[in-house]
């Protein structure tokens, strides 16, 4: 039994995985995650690769708000540029899904740079104002600049495939996702604590006292604008290879709110928070979707209530978790580790 | 040369009505600076209500009106009460997401309420078109014209003359002095919820009288952002002569630049001036210039 934390070194403070007990249980869980689609139907393999995505892109989105303290009501927009940036690579340039990936999101990552220009000049209220304008400016593009993207009828993507071997169904394309995944969750929760996360924080909690501790307010957050929507674009691209189809209507402002909410949930500014909150806004509507289904059995027209109804819920979440939960699932995750790491004598 | 008056004429006309939402906006702004960006949302509900009312009990128009006024000051009273005032001190994203929350809740709610069915309300206002001479005004555009027209102008009024206006406006200007004075600033940010409810619901009855009521048409409610930033955040004046230019240009690019790009100009026009006016002059034409160079 554990009774403290007892540290005497900034690197030990520092680790990721901070005793043997964590690291055993990380690989139980990975093999775990491994195993899952040896287990699982088709239908929650869907369901695992769409919180795989979710994943990816809340956690991009949590370095942008969450850390560097800079809103973006317009991620969803950069998750389309990546779509639409592989989707055209590989129908018209021949690219293959493995070179149009990094470029989608390179791509993504150059839109977010665009749209980040501002937040130089504008910030909070106003920059949230500016993204929320450029999630439609960028819609728009996506459904009028037909000769590129194919207007409203969108483009048919090949699925990707590595040699002769097909990633064409739910438990193929879930390996890649997961790989994706873990690399993406790697890489954010070690920048976040290198140099680069420490100015992202400083930035966040005194814009000005950190400009005068020597960061280039500038630089910092069009690193931030870069790197979270090259994480859009990846989960852009990785969606559009999933469904092999893209159009307008899969990145809709809709989806900007939702990925905000993920982020929300989970925990601004933790890492951890925003795979919680992305497993757990992608899995309520679900079950709302599974409900309405058992539902339907019982009361006759209850079908075309699971819209709306999944409207309330998710507004409801929103709301709710910002007036009662404001740290989010995060916190209530360390509660509950804080106590059962003393308990039965928690005094 | 027809052309261009009769769709400058439209622009004004539509641009009374973006005023009057966008007065929704910066009243909740001024006394609370909170961006309510569930007033789209707001605009449907009371649109549905009075719809509702109008047709269910058989009402006169008048009554069915300030019935809907009535609900409107209820909402945003319990909303503020039950919402927003938990979240003061709170940082600005937390204060944002809410309104979103509440758009979706609300919108959810309306649309579980009536079902998403397209309706029109009953002919209340003559429907003869306006005829100026060179242009042409729809009967639907002009009453909304004059009911966007007389409602900024009751607003304005309140500020100015009567005490509650004037508390809202000490309120707005130091929120401690206006303490110190006695005023309760709690009443007054509930009041400021109510009033830009009040003046959302007014845009939606109009703007169903327009075009018909749908659950979508909130979707005006984020057009109208423009209109707020380009008149200042905090300007009731800024509001309407910004609603009238957005609405200007809005339809002077339906016209000319919508055959060019091959349609949807129009939709996406405000927010492509939204960009230029933030990058520009972020405060807008008459907003206070609080905002730091960083």
């Amino acid at each position: 039994m554990r009774c403290g934390d007892f540290k005497e070194t900034y690197i030990k403070d520092e680790e990721i995985f901070q005793s043997l007990f964590v690291k055993l249980w990380m690989c139980l869980f990975l093999l775990f995650l491994a195993a899952f689609p040896f287990l699982a139907n088709p239908y929650l393999l869907y369901v695992a690769n769409m919180i795989g995505f979710a994943v990816i892109a809340a956690v991009g989105l949590n370095l942008l708000t969450g850390f560097t303290g800079q809103i973006s009501l317009g991620h969803a927009a950069f998750a389309g540029v990546g779509g639409y940036t592989s989707a055209i690579l590989i129908t018209r340039l021949g690219f293959s899904f493995w070179i149009a990936l990094p470029c989608a999101g390179m791509m993504a990552a150059i839109a977010g740079l665009i749209i980040g220009i501002p937040s130089l000049r504008v910030k909070g209220l106003y920059l949230c104002i500016a993204t929320l304008a450029a999630q439609f400016i960028f819609d728009f593009f996506f459904i009028h600049w037909e000769g590129l993207t194919h207007g409203i009828r969108g483009i048919n993507v090949p699925p990707p495939s590595l040699g002769s071997f097909l990633i064409n169904t739910e438990k193929r394309f879930y390996f890649l996702t997961l790989i994706m995944v873990v690399l993406a969750v790697g890489y954010a929760r070690n920048l976040v604590r290198s140099r680069v996360g420490r100015a992202f924080v400083a930035i966040r909690d005194r814009d000005l006292a950190a400009e005068i501790i020597g960061i280039n307010l500038f630089r910092y957050k069009l690193i931030a604008f870069a790197i979270s929507s090259f994480y859009a674009g990846i989960a852009g691209a990785l969606w559009v290879g999933f469904i092999r189809i893209v159009t307008p209507e899969h990145f809709p402002f809709y989806l900007s709110i939702q990925y905000l909410a993920m982020v929300i949930v989970g925990g601004l500014g933790s890492v951890l928070g925003s795979i919680f909150g992305a497993v757990f806004m992608t899995l309520v509507p679900e079950l709302l979707n599974v409900l309405s289904g058992i539902l339907k059995d019982i009361f006759t027209g209850t079908t075309q209530l699971f819209i709306p109804l999944k409207e309330v819920v998710f507004g409801s979440l929103i709301v709710l978790f910002l007036i009662f939960e404001p740290r989010g699932l995060a916190e209530i995750w360390r509660r509950i580790k804080a106590f059962f790491l003393l308990w039965p004598f928690s005094y | 040369m027809d052309i261009l008056l009769q769709v400058i004429v439209t622009g004004i006309a539509t641009g009374g009505v973006y005023g009057l939402i966008a007065l929704g906006y910066v009243l909740i702004y001024k006394a609370t600076s909170i961006l309510n960006l569930a007033t789209g949302s707001f605009m449907t509900l009371g649109a549905f209500v009075c719809l509702t009312i109008l047709v269910g009990s058989g009402a006169p128009f008048w009554a069915a009106f300030v019935g809907t006024l009535a609900f409107a000051f209820v909402l945003g009273i319990a909303i503020e009460r039950m919402v927003l005032r938990q979240l003061i001190g709170e940082p600005i994203i937390s204060v944002i997401m809410v309104t979103i929350g509440l758009a979706f809740v609300v919108q959810g709610l309306t649309h579980l309420i009536w079902s998403p069915d397209y309706r029109s309300f009953p002919e209340i206002f003559p429907p003869e078109p306006l005829n100026l001479n060179f242009a042409v005004v729809p009967s639907g555009l002009l009453w909304g014209f004059i009911f966007a027209v007389v409602g900024t102008l009751i607003f304005i009024l309140i500020f100015k003359f009567t005490r509650t206006g004037v508390a809202m406006r000490a309120t707005a200007n130091d929120q401690q002095a206006a303490l110190s004075m006695g005023i309760s600033v709690r009443w007054i940010f509930a009041l400021s919820w109510s009033f830009g409810a009040i003046a959302a619901v007014i845009g939606g009855i109009v703007i169903g009288n327009i075009s018909g009521i749908s659950i979508y048409m909130g979707d005006i409610g984020l057009k109208v952002l423009a209109v707020i930033i380009l008149g200042g955040l905090d300007s009731i004046g800024g509001a309407i002569l910004g609603g009238l230019i957005i609405g200007i240009l809005e339809n002077l690019t339906g016209i000319y630049i919508d055959p060019l790009v091959g349609g949807g100009a129009k939709a996406v026009a405000p927010f492509f001036i939204l960009v230029i006016i933030l990058m520009i002059r972020p405060y807008g034409l008459f907003g206070k210039e609080i905002i730091e160079r960083v």
